[in-house]
């Protein structure tokens, strides 16, 4: 499903942000990419995202070689995947439905259809009743759900998730990555870049760790291990 | 692009509008401003124009034919000089109708003293009326060199004078009118820009969910397209009435001049000029705003 091989990234500046990693995750796993900041993880996420291209390697997603992507099909390769980061990114001036119902518009999905959809997602990821609140009037659990469900509503075979927690307290935490886990369930290969030791610990899911743009060990069933 | 998708691309390029209201009432005063002014300079220089053809039509090149010319050379001149391009009528005038006219306009009843005869038996002519001053040389030319032609006689004066003239308002008009649009596309790229800086997160989000490049620059592209639409359509309303009450106005206080001044109905005038201002309008509102999306949303 995400295949990396040998790809180095190098910023402008000259430092080398991701150093000849190579990685394979299959269709359907849950992994977590964990590492100290500037390790290189959130490079990782952009260049699955096709917003940066390496500087040298190979990235297979979906068996599309993102690396040869010419421009014109950037849009159509990225509705394959979904995406959450650490600060919603919701749009504020918005409510809950059209935050979600936006997914769906800008990649010209009937409007009939969406009406259908938008109520489906919204239910799965528990916000059914709060569709027309606004952002502010949510807190953020709720926004990140929200988040989820607009990354989910397109249906794609991969989700990235930056530091999905990493705004929220304890509880909230859980009930995402509880979403995460039902998701990955239903067959989506889920990607999550984490700082929390305890839920990485806790799950017992893969875990990939990235040190200064290498990756440093990369255990199934794996514990979070101290950068030290 | 499917329907609803369309119908969100047009209410997203409406809310920008509104989101920005300052700088959209600024665009649409500037590009209003311009219209107004192209309005007015189309006006004048069509009315101008107008005056100007009129005088030309009154502006003549006569042939003197040759001694001893035939009839049907007379009228084989008459019928090569017709197909002419520079030509807009041809009028034959005999030496007696010569000879009478210059009697009634110079001699009145001093004529009698001549008696039956025509002092201007050989001033038979051709007199040949253009369809463009500025090509009186040109025709001139011609005249000199066909066989039967004693004599041209132009006007020389009148013809450059005219068309001068008439150049000259072209020109001003055009270089006012250029400047104008060059300040609305600035204008207008500026308010775009805005909009955009103040929805960057949304196009951010639109970028990553996989919105087309179609998708994600067309709401501005409407932005542009609906500011300079409004933009034109206001000018016109106000140049439709304030148009008669300034033809009334030139009309009484130069009421002298009222053989002269021929000023075309504002209907004529609207036939051509809301087509183009609206065209203008959008046009101006589309490259504004194309430019800037262009600058500033690589996507």
């Amino acid at each position: 499903m995400i295949l990396l091989e040998d790809v180095v990234k190098t910023y402008s500046s000259g430092a080398p942000a991701l150093n000849g990693i190579s990685l394979n995750i299959e269709a359907g796993e849950f992994v977590f990419i964990v590492g100290d900041s500037g390790s290189g993880k959130s490079t990782l996420i952009k260049l699955l995202l096709r917003e940066l291209k390496p500087t040298s390697g190979r990235i297979i997603v979906n068996n599309t070689d993102v690396t040869k992507l010419r421009h014109g099909r950037v849009p159509k390769y990225r509705r394959n995947i979904g995406v959450v980061f650490q600060d919603f990114r919701l749009l504020k001036d918005r409510n809950v439905y059209e935050n979600v119902a936006f997914a769906q518009r800008v990649i010209s999905v009937p409007g009939r259809q969406i009406k259908k959809n938008v109520p489906q997602v919204l239910s799965t990821v528990g916000l059914a009743e709060k569709y027309k609140s606004r952002p502010r009037e949510l807190s953020g659990g709720e926004q990140q759900r929200v988040a989820l469900a607009r990354a989910i509503i397109n249906k794609p075979p991969i989700l990235l998730a930056d530091e999905p927690t990493g705004n929220l307290d304890p509880r909230n935490s859980w009930e995402i990555m509880k979403l995460l886990e039902e998701i990955n369930k239903n067959g989506t290969t889920v990607l999550v870049v984490t700082h929390s030791r305890e839920i990485v610990n806790a799950m017992h899911k893969r875990v990939i760790t990235v040190k200064k743009g290498v990756i440093v060990s990369d255990q199934e069933e794996g514990e979070y291990i101290d950068e030290d | 692009m499917r329907i609803s998708t369309l119908g969100y691309t047009f209410k997203q390029g409406l809310k920008s509008i509104f989101r920005n209201k300052v700088f959209s009432l600024a665009t649409i005063a500037t590009i209003s401003a311009c219209i107004f002014l192209f309005g007015i300079f189309y006006s004048v220089m069509v009315n101008f124009q107008n005056i100007v053809h009129q005088a030309e039509s009154g502006v003549a090149v006569t042939a003197f034919f040759d001694n001893d010319i035939t009839d049907q050379r007379i009228q084989e001149i008459g019928q090569e000089i017709s197909t002419r391009a520079e030509v807009s009528k041809v009028v034959y005038v005999s030496a007696e109708q010569a000879w009478n006219d210059f009697k009634d306009d110079y001699l009145g009843e001093y004529a009698d003293s001549f008696g039956d005869d025509n002092p201007l038996a050989d001033s038979a002519n051709y007199e040949i009326y253009l369809s463009d001053v500025a090509m009186q040389d040109q025709l001139v030319d011609f005249l000199t060199s066909v066989q039967g032609i004693r004599e041209v006689h132009k006007s020389a004066n009148a013809a450059n004078t005219l068309a001068t003239a008439n150049n000259l308002v072209s020109y001003v008009s055009l270089a006012i009118i250029f400047i104008l649009f060059a300040v609305s596309i600035f204008l207008i790229s500026n308010t775009v820009a805005i909009g955009i800086s103040v929805r960057r997160e949304e196009i951010a989000i639109m970028k990553l969910i996989g919105a087309t490049d179609f998708v994600v620059r067309s709401p501005f592209l409407i932005e542009g397209i609906i500011l300079g639409l409004i933009g034109a359509a206001l000018p016109l309303v106000a140049i439709y009435f304030i148009y008669n009450k300034a033809i009334g106005y030139v009309m009484q206080e130069f009421a002298v001049l009222d053989s002269i001044l021929a000023f075309l109905p504002v209907e004529q005038i609207f036939n051509t000029l809301v087509p183009i201002a609206l065209i203008l309008g959008v046009g101006i509102g589309f490259l504004g705003s194309a430019m800037t999306v262009r600058r500033h949303l690589r996507v």
